[in-house]
């Protein structure tokens, strides 16, 4: 095949979606005088088989070596005629479309001359940067087969069995010297009864035997670098140091709970939260004549807006203990709304009823006030302040941020949300994805979360984490970032600073600190590109160059 | 001067969103002036100043980046 230049043009009526309304004749009449066009064919359906052969054919046949087509959108049909051109034995990055249906034809319906002129404009664009397309090839890369899971808790537990019983090898890595995180302060676990400690236990006793698991408790991660498949993690344990790999990265980090000083006169006695009155149902020390409850203790307010949706059933849970528990014991619950959604949830709320649990709703501009031995709220219903006997009073307090999410997102290159809860990158799509391929998220990290749903999560969390692990060698697509001028390149570290995929890393070289793309972690997206000063980074088909090109055709007035 | 102005508009549109909008006004057959033509990016990161200044450069009226 000869270095010229061989574009082939293929035109697509797309019935009449695109004939109908622009001048389709006209177009291919015009493609045939723009530079480079050896070949120029119109379709009923260019994506149909006839549309398809014709393209192949006429690679083979005209020699093509760069082929255009303009019809509907490169988001549904690139793959399919880039595939064609791979059939046919050229590069698929050869390849060009130009979007005359979805972005011309359909939006100018009553404008027949102008959007066939516009059309005509697209097209000179697409085969100018056409011209410019240089091939390129699939990247692939091994993946290291080994799995970090952070933190102990329930979620963490969960997911690090869940892949070494895949066969797996994954190491967890939990700041505290035991593993159970917040199961280790419950006393049971709604709806079911369960003893939390035990099953926390039981959990750990697994881990801990398995021989695929490397637990590794009192230690926390200190630094991860890499990307997906090639993670190098450092740990620290008693000041000692550790460094291994890892394919992929689960974050099971859980949250704390809030200490709500200063709320409701909290004290620690005689205003508790509802971990402090589990922790005396495990001892045997509750004792109460008339207990209140208050929900949304520093949640649903200016500062934390947001609701930490298991609250709820865990008053309705404890409510229910004390009533089975010691039913002479007075328990009234102030509420704003009540969270218990799902048929057992729901039950508990039922039987708390049953059981003589009153539960008052009050406003957030008319907080119940606790003073003495009582707690006066204002019922939304009578309409006057009502005063509650209480010798203890109980704060539903919400879930907090973990305090090393902060340290934790800039580790990763992951997102936090509003409330510095980890950000998963759909909340459809990926739900327990982040964005930054290879790492995960489950339970408490991502959002306050019942014990059976952290379990669900981290369950799907490892069998996202192992489908890489399980593929075992990443394949992606070549519309990356690459170093076309090295000796451009500075080694300032912008691009390092400003990639949102921790896709490039400065290196030595004996040319000194030069940049170095991860083509595995790159996204395309070409920040680093747009921001290099020195133009030493580019985009493959996206080059500054085929870009001016599509401006320099798009402003050239059309004939 | 011609009778009536019609400006060159170049548009810059985001693959996975600003783009795939352009679309949808599509698909949905919402109609505008045909004064405006989308280059697709990966991304509205990619776009450097020297585009913008090129297309202003070369005459565009307007520049549009979305994402």
């Amino acid at each position: 095949m000869s270095d010229q230049i061989r574009i082939g043009v293929f035109v697509c009526d797309c019935g009449s979606n695109i004939a109908g309304y622009v001048d389709v004749k006209a177009l291919a009449e015009y493609a045939k005088t723009l530079p480079n066009v050896v070949y120029v064919k119109e379709n009923l359906y260019t994506c149909s088989e006839s549309g398809i052969n014709e393209i192949k054919a006429a690679i083979r046949e005209q020699s093509l070596n760069r082929v255009v087509v303009a019809s509907c959108t490169p988001r549904t049909h690139e793959p399919l005629f880039r595939g064609t051109c791979e059939e046919a034995g050229l590069n698929p990055y050869l390849f060009e479309m130009v979007n005359i249906r979805d972005q011309c034809s359909w939006v100018h319906m009553q404008e027949r001359e102008s959007g066939t002129n516009k059309a005509k404009d697209l097209i000179r664009m697409g085969v100018a940067k056409a011209a410019l397309l240089e091939p390129q090839e699939s990247i692939k890369s091994e993946m290291d087969p080994n799995a970090l899971v952070m933190g102990g808790g329930i979620s963490g537990m969960t997911a690090a069995l869940a892949l070494a019983n895949r066969g797996y090898q994954v190491y967890l890595v939990e700041k505290q010297a035991q593993l159970g995180g917040l199961l280790l302060q419950l006393d049971t676990l709604g709806p079911s009864g369960v003893d939390a400690a035990a099953f926390a236990a039981s959990q750990a006793e697994l881990v801990r035997n398995h021989p695929r698991i490397r637990l590794m408790t009192s230690t926390q991660v200190k630094d991860i670098s890499g990307y997906i498949g090639h993670f190098k993690v450092t740990t620290a344990s008693d000041g000692k140091e550790e460094q291994f790999g890892v394919g992929v990265v689960i974050v099971a980090t859980g949250a704390q709970i809030l200490k709500p000083h200063g709320l409701f006169g909290y004290d620690g006695e005689r205003v508790i939260t509802q971990l402090e009155l589990e922790a005396r149902f495990k001892r045997g020390t509750f004792s109460a004549g008339n207990v209140v409850m208050i929900q949304c203790a520093g949640a649903r307010i200016e500062e934390r807006k947001y609701c930490s949706r298991i609250c709820c059933m865990v008053a309705l849970k404890n409510a229910i203990q004390i009533k089975e528990t010691h039913p002479g014991t007075g328990v009234r619950v102030l509420y704003r709304d009540i969270q218990a959604y799902g048929t057992e949830n729901e039950e508990m709320y039922r039987r708390a009823r049953e059981l003589g649990v009153i539960f008052i709703n009050y406003d957030v501009n008319v907080p119940p006030k606790v003073h003495g031995e009582k707690v006066t709220v204002t019922h939304q219903l009578l309409g006057r302040e009502l005063d509650l006997p209480a010798d203890l009073v109980v704060l539903s307090t919400p879930l907090i941020a973990g305090e090393d999410n902060e340290a934790i997102s800039k580790l990763l290159r992951v997102s936090l949300d509003e409330n510095k809860f980890f950000l998963e990158g759909h909340v459809k799509l990926k739900p327990l994805d982040f964005a930054t391929d290879g790492v995960y998220l489950c339970g408490n990290a991502h959002y306050p979360a019942t014990v059976r749903e952290a379990i669900s999560q981290a369950l799907g969390a490892a069998s996202r984490a192992s489908i890489p692990l399980a593929k075992g060698v990443m394949t992606v697509e070549p519309i990356v970032s690459t170093l076309v001028d090295e000796d451009a390149c500075r080694g300032c570290g912008l691009c390092v600073a400003l990639c949102p995929y921790g896709a490039l890393e400065i290196v030595r070289t004996e040319k000194g600190r030069k940049v170095r793309v991860i083509p595995v972690a790159c996204k395309g997206c070409g920040v680093c590109a747009a921001t290099c000063y020195q133009h030493a980074l580019s985009i493959n088909s996206y080059t500054d160059r085929q870009i001016a090109e599509q401006i320099s055709a798009c402003l050239e007035s059309s004939g | 001067m011609s009778a009536e102005f019609e400006p060159r508009i170049v548009a810059f549109c985001c693959n996975w969103c600003a783009y795939a909008g352009a679309d949808l006004a599509g698909v949905s057959r919402l109609q505008y002036p045909p004064n405006i033509r989308v280059i697709r990016v990966m991304c509205s990161g990619r776009i450097s100043p020297d585009f913008i200044l090129k297309a202003f450069q070369l005459g565009a009226d307007g520049v549009l980046i979305s994402g």
